[in-house]
């Protein structure tokens, strides 16, 4: 059913009982044309572009827990493209161009908020890779300005500019288009629309193994639920891409991490914008809740366990409490963590295997749900045709071996 | 945040004493590795979920590299022990 004004209406005089599901929870058949594995925002994005631009709907999405509830439901919801190389630029910028349409074109509220991101700068160094990816932005195209630390202020009233602290603001740059949205809403839209187009989502349906032909191309899938037969699995799945692959035999280049994040008690609103600071490793905004949503480093060790350690995120509400002193005594509600999986030049990796008929979209790292609709639009066109279009082309497996990396790793090994 | 036991201090500490070190027993042969063994090497990873077999260095402590075997799931360690040594059998 569509959302429209008199769709609601007529709800309402119902008490909003009947609502129908917002989409199947069917059993699986027994032959798909492809299998994606992992039912985040981007596995559900490669098959509503897959239904929809490829006329591609015989497709399964099998997700070994809830939809959604990995790094989907778990990220600090930032939005931008302000990478520095012109391949990232190209992946990234892709999603940027689809953000503002996506609640029309999904007819459901994502809640997209082009509020400003703005990253800090507290050395020189700071200072100076920020202009020199101020300046390859907007050769580009894609808009990003230097701000000073009076500017800063001004467009984040809550920002403290003190020269005197340990980690004094000397700059930002600022994208004015980056902001948030509501990353639940993005993993649903897309769920109820690939589920229209004919879709099958089917959650709680583990993996176990991927068979193959005497030739080594893939034939299915062993799952929890059963045998299901393809000659097509695209694997999305984020901080476990390492151990589906390996039931095909391969090893990636990737390690996987946890990241955390917090939220604090809910306030009226105080932040009108996105604030990073890679050097201290914290970023914040204000959901429309009024929580303000804050983001940690990644722990030092690969794990699976969705936690981490609490000196990570003592340290980042440290640096919180002296860039914003405002939530110096606000209390923590909550905080968890994600599994992150980043690669060597902590870029993302689209690409066909060396196993016929298996494909990988993984290795986004600490900031794969800004990609969102770009990954799942590229990735479809990937897994549809067989070959990567010129955005996802530069970000096949084979680069760690031709050395053709796209660095987005600096000297802090964080993702700037 | 975990609690290491370093082999050469026969201590147990915690973690921001540590200074993670990676996937351990990798061996470094680039006058022996081909192409493919040495992009292997540099950039490929087991990344395993269960135990895990990973170096670690006690960076403000004794400043030694030593090994550890530990459970990616849970967090737990399994076993420490000096470098060269081989990988313990799992307990």
């Amino acid at each position: 059913m569509k959302f429209s004004a008199v769709s609601l209406a007529r709800q309402a005089l119902s008490g909003h009982k009947d609502w129908p599901a917002q989409w199947r929870s069917p059993e699986p058949k027994r032959y798909y044309d492809a299998i994606i594995v992992g039912a985040g925002g981007h596995g559900l994005a490669t098959a509503y572009y897959m239904a929809k631009e490829h006329g591609i709907a015989n497709v399964a999405v099998l997700e070994k827990g809830w939809l959604g509830g990995g790094n989907t439901g778990r990220n600090t919801t930032i939005i931008r493209s302000n990478y520095l190389w012109e391949a990232s630029e190209g992946i990234y910028g892709h999603a940027h161009k689809l953000w503002p349409g996506l609640s029309q074109e999904l007819n459901y509220n994502v809640m997209f908020s082009p509020r400003g991101v703005m990253l800090l700068a507290h050395n020189h160094h700071d200072e100076q890779a920020f202009r020199r990816h101020i300046h390859a932005n907007r050769l580009a195209g894609i808009p990003n300005e230097w701000l000073t630390p009076e500017q800063a202020r001004d467009f984040c009233p809550i920002l403290n500019i003190d020269a005197n602290i340990r980690y004094p603001v000397r700059g930002a740059a600022l994208q004015r288009t980056g902001g948030t949205a509501r990353h639940d809403a993005v993993a649903w839209g897309y769920a109820r629309g690939a589920s229209a187009r004919g879709v099958d989502i089917i959650q709680n349906c583990e993996v176990k193994a991927i068979l193959r032909d005497a030739s080594g191309a893939v034939t299915g899938v062993e799952t929890t639920k059963g045998e299901i037969a393809t000659r097509k699995i695209g694997v999305v799945a984020a901080g476990n891409t390492s151990v589906v692959m390996a039931m095909a035999g391969l090893r990636m280049p990737l390690e996987s991490f946890p990241l955390q994040a917090l939220v604090s008690e809910p306030l009226k609103p105080v932040m009108p914008c996105v604030v990073m600071s890679n050097a201290v490793h914290a970023y914040m905004s204000q959901s429309d809740k009024g929580e303000l949503v804050i983001g940690a480093g990644t722990d030092g060790y690969v794990s699976y366990s969705q936690t981490g350690g609490p000196h990570i995120a003592v340290s980042t509400l440290e640096a919180i409490c002296e860039m914003f002193p405002i939530t110096s005594r606000l209390k923590m509600l909550r905080n968890w963590g994600g599994i992150v999986d980043t690669t060597p030049d902590r870029s993302p990796i689209l690409s066909k295997t060396p196993v016929a008929g298996l494909y990988v979209n993984c290795g986004w790292g600490t900031g794969g749900f800004k990609a969102t609709p770009g990954s799942g639009h590229v990735f479809a066109h990937l897994l549809a045709t067989g070959e990567p279009n010129e955005i996802a082309a530069p970000f096949a497996l084979d680069r760690f071996r031709s050395g053709n990396l796209v660095n987005e790793a600096t000297a802090a090994a964080v993702a700037h | 945040m975990l609690l290491i036991h370093c082999p050469y201090c026969e201590m147990e500490r915690p973690e921001v004493e540590f200074k993670y070190g990676g996937q351990a027993h990798l061996v470094r042969e680039p006058q022996k590795a081909t192409d493919e063994e040495w992009t292997d090497f540099l950039y490929f990873r087991d990344n395993t979920r269960g135990l895990h077999a990973e170096r670690w260095r006690h960076a403000v402590g004794c400043g030694r590299f030593f090994n550890c075997l530990r459970d990616t799931v849970s967090d737990k360690i399994a076993a420490t022990y000096k470098a060269g040594e081989p990988r313990p059998s799992s307990p």
